[in-house]
């Protein structure tokens, strides 16, 4: 009897246990008491400084957004690809050049995936690239100034896509194509694609002092889509490693044809040994037609140049250099553990995840233990390779990166879930679902020999209901995760801007201390500053006319301007005197068809004007800057095309 | 009066300090200004404590109708000020080598130091008027006209010593290195004249 009662009482005392722990969990899911712990561990106090700053790409914003960590408050919109009229980035005079390409003017890009440049494997907060997949470009973004200052197109190359990662001192920014294409470009029946489409791998050159981008050679690649990449480092440094998807090489209905082999691969390619066979006068120099376009900050202009060669290389030409990993179905991800052993490819097809090993993979290189060929480039064995697999991980593995402590993080799209698990053993410790459909997760320095291990990014493709509905169309949503513990910690929902894609994140204290605060007034070199006020005037040249403009708080030098006729063609070089930390100015003229300008101190931009209409026209600036921004003003009078009246102008004469 | 006369030679090299360093600081800070602007007066003229700080200062005071922070040719104290400095460490040098050789007496160092005083409680005095003209002295045509409660002009006058609040700014002014070196001198020749009388004494004695 006494048994018995036992027995029920510890039952009841069970099951009494299992509800509280329901509750718990309940009030978990609505916050509660953890959420005010999280809000502790995201707050920033006003006027302190996040730990981190984090790089956000946009997709099809064509941009960049700075972001910081962990409060996720957005800093600042960096203009890359695409015009913004905030600035005037790409109607600028200054700034068009920028967006030239083969195609010509192409204000829009999809900007994919951030990457910051590197010395010896670490992060060294000098310059951000980032890849444009539409029209294939490579941008680098300085990290002084946060401005674009470099695009560089990429030929033989469409979908930029597995790009733009670099190596472990920056010798190269890769340009994978995913689409792949006819090189050189022709007029030939789609249905031939297999066998002639050829899949370009770009290095591109960064010159280790000015950070000047030269595409140094293509890889040409059998015809698969290129999907992901990333560096080699410590040992593997030296090698790229490249996802393909599509190595059934179908050209209609992907979905189903590109998804029929149990296996594609991971192209591994030692760019070492291929920059030597360059460098030894090897490859071959093709016609090529692409734009190259870099930003000077003393002149406060872009060039745009054509180059009209780009260097080639088969890789059976370099036997040794390119080798086929087999990985299953159609691998998204491809991301390399920061000691650089374990490259871990992600079916994202597949529930598990493919660890493969790099000492295996030479190994089986030296011993030739090749499993057949694909146009001539060896493929290996998989299980030769293989380190092992993380059985059964979630569904719809994307992207991998790792905290620097032996963990990595995987992000499951179908399952909508972020997975930590041991590099070594491959154990799963930890499961956080995301909300909602989570791509890219981002770890700062993730991509790097050094990893900061303290919060993870998740970025996710679905918004729903995370924020108040703002119509149809929403933002997407981040979340920031704790990673410092054995579990992780969702801390913070915040919105991006775009569809982000990659992040990359890098501590405040690499970057804040070099970041620019003025441009200095006497080094300003563009070609119509004027940099004093005795400089200002008005020129006519022809039906041009060119005003050298300056502003200071709070008026513009000149600020009546006469003799201006219909059908004129008038330039304002507008140059800001401040040289004060964070003083712009803004110039709107009413009828323009362009933009604003938004003038940092210290520098010159440059507005067209083309009135249409006889009439006296304000122009006003748009950043409000003093106690007397609204009477920052100005007037233009413009008259008939046929009036003789002088040109002329003035600033404080009654 | 051997050691009396190095303390002395010592004390007047140290007013040398002021052609490197500034002789006055005068900061100012305000919320919208975490790193604050500043003005190093040199005897040479005035500096920013950072590269833009005048610009900037004029830039503001523009709204009030202050001029603008002179430029050196603009001030004969620029010119003369140096001069004044110069000649002084020389004088002050000479007297501690004929003090050394035992040519002059301990009145010759006193005589010196009074000297100074005077010639620095000048340099004060015409310091304060400079202030006064830059602080009071505004453009008719100045944008903004503040008044005190009683209805007179305000006056932007920083002080010649410690701080003040001016409107949304904190105005500090403060002896600065250059200073200190002069005061540091002029307190080791006070020193050379104990000693110095001291000395001179214990000669006469013998």
């Amino acid at each position: 009897m006494k048994k018995s009662i036992k027995i029920i009482a510890s039952l009841l005392l069970t099951i009494g246990l299992f509800g509280c722990d329901n509750d718990n969990k309940k009030k978990d899911g609505n916050r509660g008491a953890l959420a005010s712990n999280a809000a502790e561990k995201v707050y920033v106090a006003p006027g302190d400084h996040d730990e981190f700053y984090a790089f956000i790409s946009g997709g099809y914003s064509g941009n960049l957004t700075v972001y910081g960590l962990p409060s996720g408050r957005m800093f600042k919109e960096i203009p890359v690809f695409s015009q913004f009229p905030t600035n005037g980035y790409g109607y600028s005079e200054e700034t068009k050049p920028m967006l030239n390409t083969s195609h010509g003017f192409i204000p829009w890009d999809d900007s994919h995936h951030p990457d910051i440049s590197q010395t010896s494997g670490k992060l060294d907060g000098r310059w951000i690239f980032i890849n444009g997949n539409n029209t294939p470009r490579i941008a680098k973004i300085d990290l002084k100034t946060f401005e674009t200052t470099e695009i560089i197109e990429v030929p033989n190359s469409a979908g930029n896509h597995s790009s733009s990662f670099v190596t472990e001192n920056t010798e190269y920014v890769v340009a994978g194509t995913r689409f792949s294409v006819p090189v050189p470009q022709q007029d030939m029946p789609i249905k031939e694609y297999k066998g002639k489409f050829k899949g370009a791998l770009s290095f591109i050159s960064v010159a280790p002092e000015t950070g000047r981008m030269n595409i140094k050679f293509q890889l040409l690649m059998p015809g698969f889509n290129y999907d992901l990449a990333h560096p080699g480092r410590g040992k593997s440094h030296g090698w790229f490693f490249f996802t393909t998807y599509n190595t059934e090489e179908a050209n209609s209905l992907l979905e189903v044809n590109a998804s029929q082999n149990d296996k594609d691969f991971i192209a591994a390619i030692n760019w070492k040994k291929i920059e030597e066979y360059v460098n030894n006068g090897g490859g071959k120099t093709m016609p090529a037609n692409y734009a190259h376009n870099v930003y000077d900050d003393e002149t406060h202009n872009a060039t745009s140049t054509m180059m009209k060669e780009v260097l080639v290389v088969d890789p059976l030409e370099v036997p040794g250099a390119v080798f086929l990993l087999p990985t299953p179905k159609s691998p998204h991800g491809v991301d390399v553990d920061p000691s650089g052993e374990y490259i871990i490819g992600n079916g994202k097809l597949s529930a598990d995840l493919t660890v493969h090993s790099f000492t295996k993979m030479i190994d089986a290189i030296e011993n030739k233990k090749f499993d057949g060929d694909a146009y001539g480039i060896p493929i290996l064995n998989f299980e030769d390779i293989l380190s092992g697999t993380v059985k059964q991980a979630g569904l719809g593995p994307l992207h991998t990166e790792f905290d620097g402590k032996g963990n990595a993080y995987t992000t499951f799209f179908i399952s909508s879930e972020l997975v930590k698990w041991d590099v070594e053993t491959r154990e799963v410790i930890d499961r956080k679902p995301n909300y909602y459909s989570v791509g890219h997760v981002m770890i700062p320095g993730g991509n790097s020999a050094e990893p900061f291990g303290k919060y993870a990014v998740s970025m996710n493709k679905i918004t729903k209901d995370r924020y108040l509905p703002t119509g149809p169309e929403l933002e997407h949503s981040a979340q920031l995760f704790d990673i410092s513990g054995e579990k992780m910690e969702l801390l913070l929902d915040f919105p991006t801007h775009g569809e982000p894609h990659y992040a990359a994140g890098i501590p405040a204290s690499i970057i804040k201390e070099n970041s620019q605060k003025i441009f200095k007034l006497a080094e300003n070199k563009h070609e119509y500053a004027a940099l004093s006020v005795n400089d200002a005037k008005v020129e006519r040249d022809g039906n041009e006319v060119h005003v050298y403009m300056t502003m200071i708080r709070s008026h513009f030098t000149p600020d009546n301007i006469e003799g201006i006729k219909v059908g004129d063609k008038v330039y304002f070089h507008i140059t800001n005197h401040e040289q004060d930390f964070d003083v712009p100015h803004g110039f709107a003229m009413i009828g323009a068809n362009n933009s604003e300008l938004l003038i940092m101190p210290g520098q010159t931009k440059t507005l067209v004007w083309e009135p249409k209409q006889v009439g006296v026209w304000p122009f006003y600036c748009t950043d409000f800057c003093s106690a007397l921004h609204q009477e920052m003003q100005g007037y233009v009078r413009v008259s008939p095309k046929s009036s003789n009246i002088e040109l002329s102008w003035s600033l404080g004469d009654d | 009066m051997k050691k009396a006369g190095i303390i002395m030679i010592i004390g007047s090299l140290l007013l040398l300090g002021l052609f490197k360093f500034p002789l006055w600081n005068i900061m100012l800070g305000a919320p919208q200004y975490p790193e604050p602007l500043g003005m190093d007066i040199y005897i040479e003229g005035i500096k920013g404590v950072q590269e833009f700080d005048i610009q900037n200062i004029d830039g503001i005071n523009h709204y009030i109708g202050m001029q603008k922070i002179p430029k050196p040719e603009a001030m004969w104290e620029f010119r003369i000020f140096p001069l004044v400095i110069g000649g002084m460490a020389a004088l002050g040098v000479i007297i501690g080598i004929l003090g050394f050789f035992g040519k002059i007496n301990y009145w010759g160092v006193l005589g010196w130091l009074v000297l100074m005083f005077v010639l620095g409680v000048l340099g004060m005095y015409d310091f304060n008027t400079w202030l006064t003209d830059y602080g009071t002295n505004l453009d008719p045509r100045a944008i903004m006209k503040m008044t005190n409660p009683d209805g007179t002009p305000m006056s932007y006058k920083p002080p010649l010593f410690g701080h003040q609040k001016m409107l949304n700014f904190d105005v500090d002014s403060f002896p600065s290195l250059g200073a200190y070196l002069m005061f540091a001198g002029m307190l080791l020749t006070l020193v050379a004249f104990f000693i110095g009388k001291k000395e001179w004494k214990q000669i006469k004695s013998r």
